[in-house]
């Protein structure tokens, strides 16, 4: 089970998530979701679940299951 | 290891604000607070006339949307009213400074117990950019096509600087959310705002920068950018008072 859900369709692209990750392990998608961005995919094996992304997304994109 | 971290159940669906608006953090934080804090229901949201007003249907708690500006006035009334009830004021900088200064004023005089969160993001977000009280000298936008022009218009104002050494209210606190500590920071003000409220100690309010990429013409990285640059050097962080609860 991944450690963090994406709910791609709330994503809008800002980035914050990107900068802000320690790990860098979150880059946008190739294709698009259903609002027209570029949403964020999260690379599990650099992932660390710290929570950096759910805290500075301002769309509620991201939940830490762990 | 990190606690699992899930978005507030009673955000109900997608906030509808521009990529990058820091509506949709404040507006989580205010929720996480509310939860966190255990009201369920007794809680009401009152939304101003603005960008934040689209928060219509978004949330599972009472709103109540006031006449333009005027949430001081009504959220003064429904916090007499209901004593009990958790009134948070959801206020931004057109709404709570420019029209509403007096009613936003006359409840902090009068050390009304509820909590006002003012988004400051120096301009009047929804109608497509115009100056405000808050835009920083020579900031342009469409009502200042060349830059504000402070002697035309003065310098920006600093409403809780002026709230927190002019009247006796409970709480004043300024945060941002460039960094994930500064986003936690301001929680932890957004929270202790509303303890002062529930404690009975009086008015509290949060003022929070908050980016605005659309209107500033700039990309949400660089709205942050700007933020760091520009606003926290004329309107710094931090607790202005805490009286502190019972």
């Amino acid at each position: 089970m991944s450690k963090v859900i994406v709910s791609k369709d709330k994503c809008k692209q800002c980035g914050f998530c990107v900068k802000h990750c320690p790990k860098q392990a979150i880059s946008f998608s190739a294709d698009f979701n259903s609002s027209g961005f570029k949403y964020a995919v999260v690379d599990d094996s650099k992932c660390i679940a710290c929570g950096m992304c759910y805290t500075t997304c301002p769309d509620c994109v991201f939940e830490i299951t762990e | 290891m990190a606690k699992g971290k899930k978005a507030p159940e009673k955000i109900l669906r997608q906030v509808p604000f521009c990529p990058g608006c820091g509506h949709g953090i404040i507006v989580r934080l205010v929720m996480e607070c509310i939860e966190e804090l255990g009201y369920n229901d007794n809680v009401l949201i009152g939304k101003p006339v603005g960008c934040a007003s689209l928060l219509d249907n978004n949330l599972a708690v009472d709103t109540f949307t006031g006449a333009h500006g005027r949430n001081g006035a009504s959220m003064t009334t429904i916090k007499r009213l209901k004593p009990d009830m958790l009134v948070v004021s959801y206020q931004g900088d057109g709404d709570c400074y420019n029209i509403g200064f007096s009613e936003t004023m006359n409840a902090a005089y009068r050390n009304e117990k509820f909590t006002v969160i003012a988004v400051n993001n120096g301009n009047f977000g929804m109608t497509g950019g115009q100056m405000a009280w808050t835009s920083m000298p020579g900031q342009k936008t469409s009502t200042s096509v060349n830059g504000r022009n402070v002697e035309l218009s003065g310098m920006p104002i600093r409403v809780p600087e002026m709230i927190a050494h002019s009247f006796d209210t409970a709480y004043v606190a300024r945060g941002a959310l460039f960094t994930p500590a500064e986003i936690n920071k301001t929680k932890s003000y957004i929270k202790k705002a509303m303890q002062a409220q529930i404690d009975g100690v009086g008015h509290s309010l949060v003022e929070v920068l908050s980016p605005c990429p659309t209107n500033w013409g700039l990309t949400p990285l660089a709205s942050m950018e700007r933020i760091v640059n520009e606003l926290v050097p004329y309107f710094p962080l931090g607790e202005i008072k805490n009286k502190g609860g019972k």
